[in-house]
């Protein structure tokens, strides 16, 4: 029961470092990235490759992939996203869909359309017994790491002065620059920090949620749940409902498993039409 | 001065057409595999196989070349598979049909090799009905049952009374867990819990805690091939096997082609199958080591096998036919041919125009720092059940 809850949790967790990278673009910059979790498949294939061929140990590949995924991101963003910022939500659509696909085949073309694998060193795998209840060690670094920048996230966006000239940003953008705000720049870094999360999120992930061209499309549904029940404005928001969907999600598969993964929509029908806004939003606030 | 000319374009004509004719019509196979996409271990492996046998045997049989032409249907949409059949039945003329790595594929060609009177021979696809859906198909891969059956009665013989299974929801999983249940339980077995995973988004943990928390004596599992090693990883750290519960599966969750990369998890599975590349024959080591120099020391798995044989079957064919290319002369000649196969002893029955093989239980063991399926007991000459 403790474990199923654990399991559960720690998936939630997982997705919610993919995910939150989108709620930033899609809340606060206001725009539809479909292709975010093109950055997460990124890096985790640098932090496979980086493991497997070149026998980097397990943390810095991760990191490595954040960067990675951040690079990319702040390339991107420089040379095409920024010409989208200002266009209709539609384009925004087709445009990142599309980098999807080719984000998807050139994956194909390089690694090939296997599963990747990984192995993790020997502290990370087994479990514990702890108290009578067995636990994953890889899901309790996946639940301190997550939560870790969860709290970091949190804490960033509230009480930092990066974080409030961000907002100030994406509330009205002209008056923000006349502030001398340089918004471009925020924005850039922003998208970059969501990029680097997702790729660090795609890394941590290839031991639970497999890795091959098919990522982004394959998990672009889950994430989109959580940045939808969550609402797209808050850090909290999407956290809680990653973890809410996490445990539904584990807890549905484990208790009635002829459902298979059917819970995980069930529950999100049953929170949006409990609350349409996102689980923390201001019924009123937009 | 006219009919100097006249003679003179026909002499010509003549020297154009003389070597053509000379070296005889090529026999063309066309081979339609998934080489992209999900699926496409599966094609890259039939297709060096395919490589691997014109080069241990030369491309001339029964006084025909063969010429193979090959077409990638991406493995996910069964109407490119249809299409790519008609175009090479109608312009390129081909004599064979082969490859068809999944069963819808090749139930979307099937209609053509009717149609065309074009034998068919499918290499990868392996649920027991598709032999059924033309009089033209040849099947050398091998049947889900046919490949199941033998663990459950293994499993049964050697002290396990409850298995739990574990399958994936589509088609060929449930075939799996139909036929280990029917025979595990004709046996004195008990099946307590069965579980389906989905197809998409597989997260195991929650399935196998379920199972660990069941306590049955054995997990029989089936997969798609890719998806064992995250399967076999999650049921090593959940602790299952401290539970004291074995691990058993058909071949597929422990395919040669990506064994390697699990790791220590796989470390004693027993599976039944009909191909592991540490079968122990002349003609598999032989087999081996061209595969090797053909797909830079690759290691064949029981896709690439499904290749192999099927070529040969071609090629005999082609023999028996003497070199005749008509569609029923050249099934007639295929059906019921017998040889030794690198897998072992193989028939393709004259009825069924399905296989007929060996069948063997293998467990994965370390030799040399490399991870292999070892056989160790063998179900000779079994037949798909459903036939």
């Amino acid at each position: 029961m403790v474990t199923v809850l654990i399991d559960g949790v720690a998936s939630g967790m997982l997705l919610f470092v993919l995910a939150c990278g989108l709620s930033v673009t899609l809340g606060l910059m206001n725009f539809v990235n479909l292709a975010h979790g093109a950055f997460g498949m990124a890096g985790g294939y640098v932090c496979a490759v980086l493991l497997n061929r070149y026998g980097v140990p397990f943390v810095p590949a991760l990191l490595a992939a954040a960067v990675f995924a951040a690079a990319v991101g702040v390339a991107l963003e420089r040379t095409l996203y920024v010409r989208l910022y200002g266009r209709d939500h539609l384009d925004q659509v087709l445009f990142s869909i599309g980098l999807v696909f080719v984000a998807s085949a050139t994956v194909d073309w390089l690694m090939g359309a296997r599963q990747q694998l990984i192995q993790l060193p020997a502290w990370l795998s087994g479990r514990v017994e702890w108290a009578g209840i067995g636990i994953g060690r890889y899901r309790l670094f996946l639940i301190l790491v997550c939560g870790a920048i969860a709290a970091a996230l949190h804490l960033g966006l509230v009480r930092t002065r990066f974080g409030a000239r961000l907002r100030a940003a994406v509330d009205d953008g002209v008056v923000a620059r006349g502030l001398g705000i340089p918004v471009n720049r925020i924005f850039a870094v922003t998208f970059a920090l969501g990029s680097g999360l997702a790729g660090l999120g795609g890394a941590l992930g290839v031991e639970v949620l497999g890795l091959d061209p098919a990522f982004p499309l394959k998990w672009l549904v889950h994430v989109l749940i959580v940045v939808a029940v969550g609402g797209a404005n808050t850090i909290l928001g999407p956290f809680l409902a990653a973890l809410l969907l996490g445990v539904v999600d584990v807890a549905g598969k484990y208790w009635v498993p002829q459902l298979g993964a059917f819970a995980i929509y069930t529950a999100m029908v049953l929170l949006l039409l409990a609350r349409p806004q996102g689980l923390l939003a201001k019924a009123a606030a937009r | 001065m006219m009919v100097t000319r006249r003679a003179l374009l026909a002499a010509s004509g003549a020297a154009l057409a003389a070597p053509a004719l000379a070296q005889g019509e090529a026999a063309k196979v066309g081979l339609i595999l998934p080489m992209s996409g999900p699926f496409a271990s599966t094609g890259r492996q039939i297709e060096a196989a395919v490589r691997t046998f014109l080069r241990m045997s030369g491309e001339s049989h029964g006084g025909k070349k063969l010429e193979i032409v090959l077409r990638d249907d991406t493995g996910v949409a069964p109407d490119v598979t249809r299409r790519l059949a008609q175009e090479l039945v109608v312009r390129e003329r081909v004599r064979f049909l082969a490859g068809f790595g999944l069963t819808p594929l090749a139930f979307a060609a099937a209609p053509v090799a009717t149609e065309a009177k074009v034998p068919m021979v499918v290499m990868a696809a392996a649920t027991s009905v598709i032999v059924q859906r033309s009089p033209f198909i040849l099947r050398t891969s091998f049947t889900l049952p046919q490949a199941t059956m033998p663990i459950a009665e293994w499993a049964a013989k050697n002290g396990v009374k409850s298995a739990a299974t574990l399958v994936t929801d589509y088609a060929p999983g449930l075939d799996a867990e139909r036929a280990f249940k029917e025979r595990f339980t004709a046996q004195g077995g008990q099946v307590p819990l069965e579980l389906r995973t989905p197809l998409r988004n597989p997260d195991y943990a929650p399935f196998l805690q379920r199972v660990r928390d069941a306590r049955p004596e054995a997990l029989f599992i089936f997969v798609p091939s890719g998806e064992g090693a995250a399967l076999m990883k999650q049921f090593a750290e959940r602790g299952l096997r401290e539970a004291g519960i074995r691990l058993i599966g058909t071949g597929d969750v422990v395919d040669d082609d990506i064994l390697n990369d699990m790791g220590d998890a796989a470390l004693g599975v027993v599976t039944s199958h009909h191909y592991s590349a540490a079968h122990d024959s002349a003609e598999n080591r032989a087999f081996r080591e061209a595969y090797g120099q053909v797909a830079s020391n690759a290691r064949p798995n029981f896709m690439a096998v499904g290749g192999f044989d099927g070529m040969r079957l071609i090629a005999e064919g082609l023999k028996k036919a003497e070199g005749n290319l008509d569609g029923e002369r050249l099934l007639a000649a295929m059906k019921g041919q017998s040889w030794m196969s690198p897998r072992g002893q193989i028939t393709i029955d004259a009825n069924t125009r399905d296989i007929v093989q060996d069948i063997h239980i293998r467990r994965v063991e370390r030799r040399d720092g490399q991870l292999w399926n070892v056989e160790f007991d063998r179900v000779p000459q079994v037949r798909d059940p459903g036939t």
